[in-house]
């Protein structure tokens, strides 16, 4: 068992999970570290996004906790979750395709600022200059600018995902979830991504990113975990994970055939 | 709480005009009497109010005529039991439609999408029994509720004598019948609207299109998305007291037919024929569906024949005895016709077909400058996924 050590923002304590007779997550014990960036990695179906859908809500686990800051998430709704400063990126863009570039990072805003449920029906959103501000500078920050008023369903893959990214980040999340950020990507579209993450990471925000292109996270992570079958075979930084042989066995070498 | 930006504030002028101006422009059109103007007014409001949960929220309920139901009834007890003041009458219906509104939704909202619909289908029709069976003493049953000589009217009666024929619903010595119970009504549309619009741009209307848009993502975003969807069911459910309200007032006679699932039927049609999720939309389609029932509905072989005249007389005979089918007693199938052409050829209602046609005109006078206007494009409006 990992023990939580002082800077850890986030615990995932022993978190078991069963689907059935599946062991999605077995003994599963992760310490986010403060600033850090801790990619988990593994092969298909060894539990990651099972993991990540854990620790915002959507599945109870059965066994085990996830702690953070010293507050149990463990049993509250995924709302409760981000009020508490935990944002996801999905594996596939989860925005508001209806609605406007501008809105779609509005909205987030707001419910950090007015928490899960205000009834403010009647004043207009223009007149709500601190939050319009915001909003833009991010979307100038993440280069969305020319299409600030066009619905967010219209955009290519690659500027759906950054706005994803700017809708979780406007709200300045304690910790940041990235599922696969770069999943379906060409390889200029992912260096984009891996350069706007970098600037991230700059800032000192707490990550975790599941990831299955080795070239993203080992230009990314301070810290690796290996999941395998629903467990933790090996962590550590990078290079020693790259070393371990019983990486290289389940999922290095997999990769590389 | 009244400052609302330029745009609104045009069409807010614009839909006032056509709302105050509706005895003029309806004449040519045949449907210029008061009684017929006064449902266009009421359902009017009905189907704006009904837009702010299924055009904003997507959220379709099949059991909005249960509130109308109940608006109705409120109203008329309004007036046996204490006044005919039609304010008073109205703050009944509301408040009532609204109480009945928050235990159906409560429980109607644990669940979305077809089985929110049944759910609410299903209490709209209880309802409706209810009104004709265990209610019957205060929906008097298959009578309807209707005003009598014995009324208590504690209010009214401190101040003057019963009279010997019933009372109408006056405010303040106006009578709500005729054209006075018309403006009445187009006022409390106009209200009606007003509020429609200021939910719709406010950072609440902005919550209930992200739910309509990706409710999984606003969880994901910090919103508790169950207190949005209750309260804008709730409003919506007041709207439609109210409208319930004023058919109470215009006519003092509350019916259980009114909560029957065709009526919560209708207000779909019309919603989805003028165009989710905008507001002057649903207006327009309760307006052409409440034409179709009461005007097309009259016409006749003779009429067909008048119209016809122009052409030889066996050719005129055989189109009268078709088109007669679609008249008459067959404007529903007139109706059903056009809703299907609507729903395949301009998913976002006769809204979409507007915005296509005055975007056309804007092509041709921006020719030259080719700019693009992000506020042009045509929204997507044909519900939820894509």
């Amino acid at each position: 068992m990992v023990k939580a050590v002082n800077n850890t923002v986030l615990h995932v304590a022993d978190v078991h999970k069963t689907f059935g007779g599946l062991h999605a997550l077995a003994d599963v014990d992760l310490a986010i570290e403060e600033g850090k960036t801790h990619a988990i990695i593994g092969p298909n179906g060894a539990g990651k996004s099972t993991l990540l859908n854990v620790i915002v809500g959507k599945l109870a686990p059965t066994r085990g906790t996830v702690v953070l800051d010293g507050e149990v998430l463990t049993g509250k709704s995924p709302y409760e979750i981000n009020q508490m400063g935990v944002a996801r990126v999905f594996q596939t863009p989860e925005i508001f395709p209806e609605l406007s570039v501008f809105d779609n990072v509005m909205a987030p805003a707001f419910a950090k600022r007015d928490g899960s449920f205000k009834m403010n029906m009647f004043k207009s959103i223009e007149s709500e200059k601190a939050i319009a501000d915001a909003a833009e500078e991010i979307i100038v920050d993440f280069g969305l600018d020319a299409m600030i008023n066009t619905h967010a369903g219209a955009l290519s893959r690659g500027h759906k995902r950054r706005l994803e990214l700017a809708m979780c980040l406007i709200q300045k999340p304690r910790i940041l979830l990235l599922d696969e950020p770069t999943a379906g990507m060409s390889r200029h579209d992912t260096n984009t991504t891996i350069e706007l993450l970098k600037k991230i990471k700059l800032s000192g925000m707490t990550k975790v990113i599941i990831e299955h292109d080795m070239h993203v996270v080992f230009s990314l992570a301070d810290k690796v975990s290996v999941l395998a079958q629903g467990r933790i075979i090996a962590e550590g930084t990078s290079d020693e994970v790259r070393a371990n042989p019983k990486v290289q066995e389940a999922y290095l070498g997999e990769a590389q055939e | 709480m009244f400052n609302i930006s330029k745009k609104d504030a045009i069409t807010f002028l614009l839909f006032s005009i056509v709302v105050l101006t509706m005895p003029i422009w309806l004449a040519p059109l045949g449907a210029s009497y008061p009684g017929l103007l006064q449902k266009f007014a009421i359902y009017a409001l009905l189907a704006v109010g009904y837009n702010i949960l299924f055009g904003l929220t997507g959220y379709l309920s099949f059991g909005h005529a249960a509130f109308l139901g109940v608006g109705s009834y409120a109203a008329v007890w309004s007036f046996k039991l204490l006044s005919m003041n039609p304010v008073l009458a109205l703050v009944f219906a509301m408040v009532f439609s609204g109480i009945f509104a928050l235990a159906i939704g409560f429980v109607s909202l644990r669940r979305s999408g077809i089985y929110f619909s049944i759910l609410t289908l299903a209490f709209a029709q209880m309802s409706y029994k209810l009104a004709y069976s265990v209610l019957s003493p205060i929906t008097h049953g298959e009578n309807g509720l209707q005003l009598t000589l014995q009324d208590p009217r504690a209010i009214d009666l401190m101040f003057i004598e019963r009279g010997s024929s019933l009372p109408v619903s006056s405010f303040f010595g106006i009578p709500m019948n005729g054209y006075a119970g018309f403006y009445f009504c187009a006022i409390i549309l106009l209200i009606g609207f007003f509020i429609a619009q200021k939910i719709t741009s406010s950072p609440f209307g902005m919550m209930l299109k992200g739910i309509k848009s990706n409710e999984d993502r606003m969880n994901y975003t910090g919103f508790n998305t169950k207190p949005y969807m209750l309260t804008a069911f709730v409003i919506s459910g007041m709207y439609a007291g109210i409208a319930g309200g004023l058919l109470s007032i215009t006519d003092p006679l509350a019916g259980a037919e009114r909560m029957q699932w065709t009526a919560s039927g209708e207000l779909v049609l019309m919603t989805i024929l003028g165009g989710v999720g905008t507001l002057v939309g649903p207006v327009i389609g309760a307006w052409i569906i409440k034409y179709f029932e009461n005007i097309f509905s009259a016409w006749n072989e003779s009429v067909l024949h008048g119209f016809f005249s122009f052409l030889p007389d066996n050719i005129e005979s055989f189109v009268v005895l078709i088109s007669s089918k679609f008249v008459g007693e067959g404007w529903h199938l007139t109706l059903g016709l056009m809703f299907v052409l609507v729903v395949v050829f301009l998913p976002g209602g006769i809204m979409e077909g507007v915005r296509r046609i005055s975007a056309m005109f804007k092509k041709n006078n921006d020719a030259e400058k080719e700019v693009i206007d992000p506020d042009n494009i045509p929204k997507s409006t044909s519900g939820k996924g894509e």
